[in-house]
C-alpha cells in the first residue's frame, strides 16, 4: 500500500479473535491436557481444621501402595525451601508476617498441605493419599473477621501476640472542618463477602526437570515471569534454571496472580525426582487451596452541607488477610486506597485499613481488588446520603460529580480524564427512567407481590498497574512497567513479544490490531508471542487491567523505534535525508516525489541482508521498549440495575442491567463488550449470590460449587451496553483499562436497586448477598 | 478389568477397564482426547459435556463402562472437513468464548439444545444451558450465539 492510499485502521474494529479456532475445537493447550512420559502425580494432603498442630505424619503405609513413587511430609522438604512463601507488599514497616512454607507441621486453615503423594498416576496417588495417616493436635481458631481482633479471640499465630497484621492510613484533612461538625453526617457499615474466584479450569502444575539443574514449569498462572522470579529466589536457584510457561489459561480473575504452594513443591520434587510432576487442583480442593477475595467490613462515613455539597468522607476498613499472606495479600485494600470518594469532589478524605489475620484461607486479589470494595460503599451509601437530605440520588451524584480535568482528587491522585456526567446522560437515555418510575409507582399503589426496584452506581476507578515510583512510594516489591519487542522477520512477517500474559482476554488478536496499524501491514503478518520465560524475557504479566494501558502501549513505542531505524535505512538506500521521508501505512516516500517510496518491509529485507546500510549501523530491524506509565489508568462510568423483588418468597431477579463505561480508545469492541459482561456478572454475582462462609470451627461451608453459587445463564438476563470516550490523555493510544471496571461498577447498582424495590415497606439496609433468606427478614422485620 | 467397546468421533476403541473410571477420564486419559475439559468434581459446571447416542451428557457422571456399545461425540469430532459446525462458528463471529476452558462443553450443551429443537427462545436457551458454568462472558455473547445458530438451522 502506498503513502497516499486510505486504509482502514484496525484499532477501532471488531476484528474477530485469532485465539478461538483452537480453543472451539478441541485443541486447547491447558497445563493439564499434557503428559509427558514418566510424568509423575502429585496429591497434596490436607489439613482437615482452620488451626491444629500436626503431631506425627506415618507415611509407611502409603509408600507401600501400589505405584506410589514417594510421600513426603514438611519435616521431609525443610531443606528445600531456601526462603519462605513470597509477599511482595509489606504495606508497612511494622507489618507483620509470619513466614510459612509450602507444606507445614501447624495448619491455620482448613487445606493447608501436611504432605505430599507421588504415584504413577493420579488415581494411584490419591488412592495413597487416603493412606497417609495424620495425627493432629486441634487448636482453638479465629474466623470472624468482624470479633477477630477483641480480646480473649483465638489467635492464627499465637506467637504474634494478635491477630493485627499492620495500621494503614491514608489522610488529607484539606479544609481543616472536623467532620462531625458537617451539617449532615451519614456513617454506615457494611460486609464484603468472602468471595472464592472460581477460574473455570482450576489451577495446574507441570514440572519438567532439565538435564543441566533447570526446571520448565508449565502453570495454569497469570503471571509466568513474576513466578519465575519468585519461584527461583524461593528455592535457591538461579533464574536462568526456571523457565515458567503459561500455555493456554483457562481464567483467572486473580486467583492465578499468586505463587503457589504447588508451584514451588512439583519444582523441587521434579528437581529431586528427575521426572516431570504434575498436580492438577480439583475444584473442591481450589475451594481451599486457592485464594479467596474480598472479606471486608466497612464502616464509611459521608459528610454533606445541607445543599448536597459533600465535604468529607471517611473509611474505617478491616480486611480479612486470611491465616497467611499471599503475593499481595496486604497491599488488595490499598488497591482502592486513592478512590473512596469515587468521582466526586470530596475535599476531606480518612481511609484507614487494618488488616486482620483469620484460620481461613487466604485473601489476596480478585477481581477488581479493593475498588469494588471503594465503589460498593461508597454508592450505597451515596444513596444514604441522598435520602437524609432529601435530594434526588442522581441529583446529589451530579452536583459533586468532578467536571474538570484533569482532576486531582481529594486523596492526592490525578484522574487524567472523563466525562462522568455524559456518562450518567447517556445511561438515562437508555434507561427509560419515567416509565420505569411510573411502573414502580404502580406497583406500589397496587401492593403487587412483584416490587420494581431501579439502582444507580456511578463510578471511577484507578487501575493498569501501575507508575514504578509510586509502587515504590507504597511499599510494593517491584515496578509496574511492560516490555514488548517487535521484530521484522527477514520475509516482512512481524513477531510481536509481549510480557503480558493473557488467561481469556484476546491480546493476540488486541495487539496484532495495534502493531498492524502503526507497522501499515496486514493483520495476518503480526504474530504475537506470550506466556514464555524463554521467549518473553522480560514482563510483569496481566492483573489489574494493566495489559492494554501499560504493555499495549509499550507496543507503540516498539514500533516508533522501529519505523525510526526503518527511516534510516530508506534514507540511506534512496539516497535523501531521513527528514525528506514522510511515513504512512508502512511506507517512506520522499516529500514532493511521491513516486520514489519504500517500505517498511523492504527496509526490513536489507536489514536483514546488510549489504547496504548506513555505516555503524547493527543489522535487523528489531527494537524492545519497555514502557512505564505516567499514571494509572482511570476508567470511570454509570451503571443501572432493575430488579424485581418478590415480597412474600425474597426472590430478587435481575430484569434489566445497562452498562455505561468510558474506558478511554477502545482497540477491539468485541473484546471491550466481553470483558464488560464479564466483569458486571461478577459484581451481580457478588450483589445476589456469592459468599463463602465458614463455621465456628473454621469449616468452609461453602466448599464445592453446589453450595457457592456461580450463576448460570439463567439467572441473568442480557446487558445493554454503551459507552463514552474520553481518550486518555497519558498515552499514545488513549487508551484504558477495563478488565474489572464491571466488577466494580455493578453491585452497588443491584443492592440500591433492590433496597429501591422495598424502601416503601420500610427496609432500610441489605447486606450483600441479597438472598432470599435476607430479603424476606429484612421485609418481616421492617413489618414488625 | 472389564472389557468395553466404544465409538468416538466415528472411531471404534476396544478399551480395558477400570470399573471406576469416570466417563470424561478415559476420554483424556485413554484416548487422550484432551478437548473434553474438567472443570469441578461435582457434576456442576458442565464443562466435560458431550453428546452419548446424540444426548448431551456431563462425562463426569457416567462410567466409561457405561458407555459400553455407545457412540460419543466430543468437540474433536464437531468440525467437519475442516470447516466448524455452525455452533462453533457462531461463537466465533459472536465473541462467545473468552477462556475457552468452558466452550467444548458449553458447545456441546448448545448443539444438543438446537438438536433437540430447544433453543426456541432467549429464555429456553438460558434454561437449556443452566448446566454450563461460564465465569468469563456473562452468558451474554453465548446467548447470542446459541440464538443465531439455532435461527440458521
Amino acid at each position: 500500500m502506498s503513502a497516499t492510499e486510505e486504509r482502514t485502521a484496525y484499532v477501532g474494529s471488531p476484528v474477530k479473535r485469532r485465539e478461538d479456532e483452537h480453543l472451539l475445537t478441541g485443541r486447547g493447550t491447558f497445563v493439564d491436557n499434557m503428559a509427558p512420559v514418566g510424568t509423575v502425580h502429585m496429591i497434596v494432603v490436607r489439613s482437615p481444621y482452620a488451626h491444629a498442630r500436626v503431631t506425627s505424619v506415618d507415611v509407611a503405609a502409603a509408600r507401600e501402595a501400589e505405584g506410589v513413587v514417594a510421600v513426603l511430609s514438611a519435616a521431609d522438604l525443610a531443606e528445600d525451601w531456601k526462603a519462605a512463601m513470597p509477599c511482595a507488599w509489606p504495606v508497612t514497616e511494622d507489618m507483620r508476617n509470619p513466614p510459612h512454607y509450602p507444606l507445614t507441621d501447624v495448619a491455620r486453615y482448613q487445606g493447608d498441605g501436611v504432605a505430599v503423594v507421588l504415584a504413577e498416576s493420579r488415581a494411584l496417588a490419591k488412592d495413597a493419599a487416603e493412606l497417609v495417616e495424620v495425627e493432629y493436635e486441634s487448636l482453638d481458631a479465629v474466623v470472624d473477621l468482624a470479633t477477630a481482633l477483641e480480646d480473649g479471640e483465638p489467635l492464627a499465630h499465637p506467637d504474634l501476640g494478635t491477630n493485627e497484621c499492620y495500621v494503614w492510613r491514608l489522610d488529607t484533612d484539606a479544609t481543616g472542618e472536623a467532620i462531625d461538625d458537617a451539617e449532615v453526617v451519614v456513617t454506615r457499615r457494611y460486609h464484603q463477602p468472602r468471595l472464592i474466584p472460581n477460574a473455570i479450569e482450576p489451577r495446574a502444575v507441570l514440572a519438567v526437570p532439565g538435564a543441566a539443574g533447570d526446571v520448565t514449569l508449565y502453570a495454569a498462572t497469570q503471571i509466568p515471569h513474576i513466578l519465575r522470579l519468585l519461584a527461583a529466589a524461593t528455592l535457591g536457584m538461579s533464574e536462568t534454571k526456571v523457565r515458567v510457561v503459561a500455555p493456554d489459561v483457562g481464567g483467572g480473575f486473580g486467583s492465578k496472580l499468586d505463587v503457589y504452594a504447588e508451584d514451588l513443591l512439583a519444582i523441587a520434587l521434579a528437581r529431586r525426582l528427575g521426572r516431570p510432576v504434575k498436580w492438577t487442583e480439583e475444584r473442591s480442593e481450589n475451594y481451599l487451596a486457592t485464594i479467596h477475595g474480598r472479606d471486608f467490613v466497612t464502616e464509611y462515613t459521608l459528610a454533606a452541607r445541607k445543599d448536597g455539597t459533600i465535604t468529607h468522607c471517611r473509611a474505617r476498613v478491616h480486611a480479612a488477610m486470611g491465616a497467611y499472606l499471599q503475593l499481595v495479600t496486604p497491599g488488595i485494600p490499598l488497591l482502592g486506597a486513592w478512590i473512596y470518594a469515587g468521582p466526586y469532589a470530596i475535599p476531606n478524605y480518612s481511609v484507614e485499613f487494618t488488616g486482620v489475620f483469620t484460620n481461613t484461607t487466604p485473601t489476596d486479589a480478585y477481581r477488581g481488588a479493593g475498588r469494588p470494595e471503594a465503589t460498593y460503599v461508597i454508592e450505597r451509601t451515596m444513596d444514604a446520603l441522598a435520602d437524609e437530605l432529601g435530594i434526588d440520588r442522581l441529583d446529589l451524584r451530579r452536583k459533586n460529580f468532578h467536571k474538570e480535568f484533569p482532576a486531582t482528587m481529594g486523596s492526592g491522585l490525578t484522574i487524567d480524564s472523563g466525562d462522568y456526567v455524559a456518562s450518567l446522560d447517556l445511561l438515562l437515555e437508555h434507561l427509560d427512567h419515567d416509565a420505569l418510575l411510573a411502573e414502580q409507582a404502580r406497583r406500589r399503589d397496587s401492593g403487587a407481590v412483584k416490587q420494581l426496584g431501579i439502582g444507580f452506581s456511578t463510578y471511577n476507578e484507578m487501575c493498569g498497574l501501575a507508575p514504578s515510583r509510586i509502587l515504590g512510594a507504597i511499599r510494593y516489591a517491584a515496578g509496574g512497567w511492560e516490555q514488548a519487542t517487535i521484530r521484522y522477520l527477514p520475509t516482512g512477517s512481524v513477531q510481536v513479544v509481549t510480557g503480558t500474559s493473557p488467561h481469556g482476554q484476546g491480546h493476540e488478536t488486541a495487539w496484532a490490531q495495534i502493531v498492524a496499524d502503526q507497522l501499515g501491514c496486514e493483520l495476518d503478518a503480526v504474530e504475537v508471542l506470550h506466556g514464555d520465560t524463554s521467549v518473553s524475557h522480560a514482563g510483569l504479566d496481566t492483573y489489574g487491567s494493566r495489559s492494554l494501558p501499560v504493555g499495549g502501549v509499550a507496543l507503540c513505542y516498539a514500533a516508533e523505534k522501529v519505523i525510526d531505524k526503518a527511516r534510516q535505512i530508506v534514507a540511506h538506500q534512496l539516497e535523501v535525508s531521513g527528514d525528506d521521508l514522510e511515513y504512512a501505512n508502512g511506507t517512506f516516500a520522499v516529500k514532493g516525489s511521491p513516486d520514489k517510496e519504500m517500505t517498511v518491509a523492504a527496509a526490513a529485507w536489507a536489514a536483514f541482508a546488510a549489504h547496504d546500510l548506513p555505516d555503524g549501523m547493527e543489522p535487523g530491524l528489531e527494537a524492545t521498549a519497555t514502557y512505564d506509565p505516567p499514571n494509572f489508568s482511570w476508567p470511570g462510568g454509570a451503571h443501572a440495575a432493575v430488579v424485581e423483588v418478590d415480597t412474600e418468597t425474597g426472590d430478587a431477579r435481575l430484569v434489566r442491567y445497562i452498562a455505561i463505561d468510558d474506558v478511554g480508545k477502545v482497540v477491539n469492541p468485541l473484546i471491550v463488550d466481553g470483558q464488560v459482561h464479564g466483569g458486571i456478572t461478577q459484581g451481580i454475582s457478588t450483589a445476589l449470590y456469592e459468599e463463602g462462609s465458614y463455621d465456628e470451627e473454621g469449616n468452609l461451608q461453602t466448599a464445592n460449587l453446589v453450595t457457592y453459587l456461580v450463576p448460570s445463564a439463567a439467572e441473568l438476563p442480557s446487558f445493554e451496553l454503551d459507552r463514552t470516550e474520553s481518550p486518555s490523555p497519558t498515552n499514545p493510544l488513549g487508551v484504558k483499562g477495563v478488565g474489572e471496571t464491571g466488577t466494580i461498577a455493578a453491585a452497588p447498582a443491584v443492592i440500591n436497586a433492590v433496597l429501591d424495590a422495598v424502601s416503601h415497606l420500610g427496609v432500610k439496609d441489605i447486606q450483600m448477598p441479597a438472598t432470599p433468606e435476607r430479603v424476606w427478614r429484612a421485609i418481616q422485620e421492617a413489618k414488625a | 478389568m472389564r472389557h468395553v467397546a466404544l465409538t468416538v468421533n466415528g472411531v471404534g476403541h476396544e478399551l480395558e477397564l477400570e470399573p471406576r473410571e469416570l466417563l470424561v477420564y478415559v476420554l483424556r486419559d485413554r484416548l487422550r482426547l484432551t478437548g473434553t475439559n474438567v472443570g469441578c468434581d461435582t457434576s456442576s459446571c458442565g464443562a466435560c459435556t458431550v453428546l452419548v447416542d446424540g444426548e448431551s451428557v456431563k462425562s463426569c457422571t457416567m462410567l466409561g463402562v457405561q458407555a459400553d456399545g455407545t457412540e460419543i461425540t466430543t468437540i474433536e469430532g464437531l468440525a467437519t472437513d475442516g470447516e466448524l459446525h455452525p455452533v462453533q462458528q457462531a461463537f466465533h463471529d459472536h465473541h462467545a468464548l473468552q477462556c475457552g476452558y468452558c466452550t467444548p462443553g458449553m458447545v456441546m450443551a448448545a448443539v444438543s439444545l438446537i438438536d433437540h429443537g430447544q433453543a426456541t427462545s432467549e429464555a429456553a436457551i438460558r434454561e437449556g444451558l443452566e448446566g454450563n458454568l461460564c465465569r468469563c462472558t456473562g452468558y451474554h455473547n453465548i446467548v447470542v450465539a446459541v440464538q443465531a445458530a439455532a435461527s440458521a438451522s
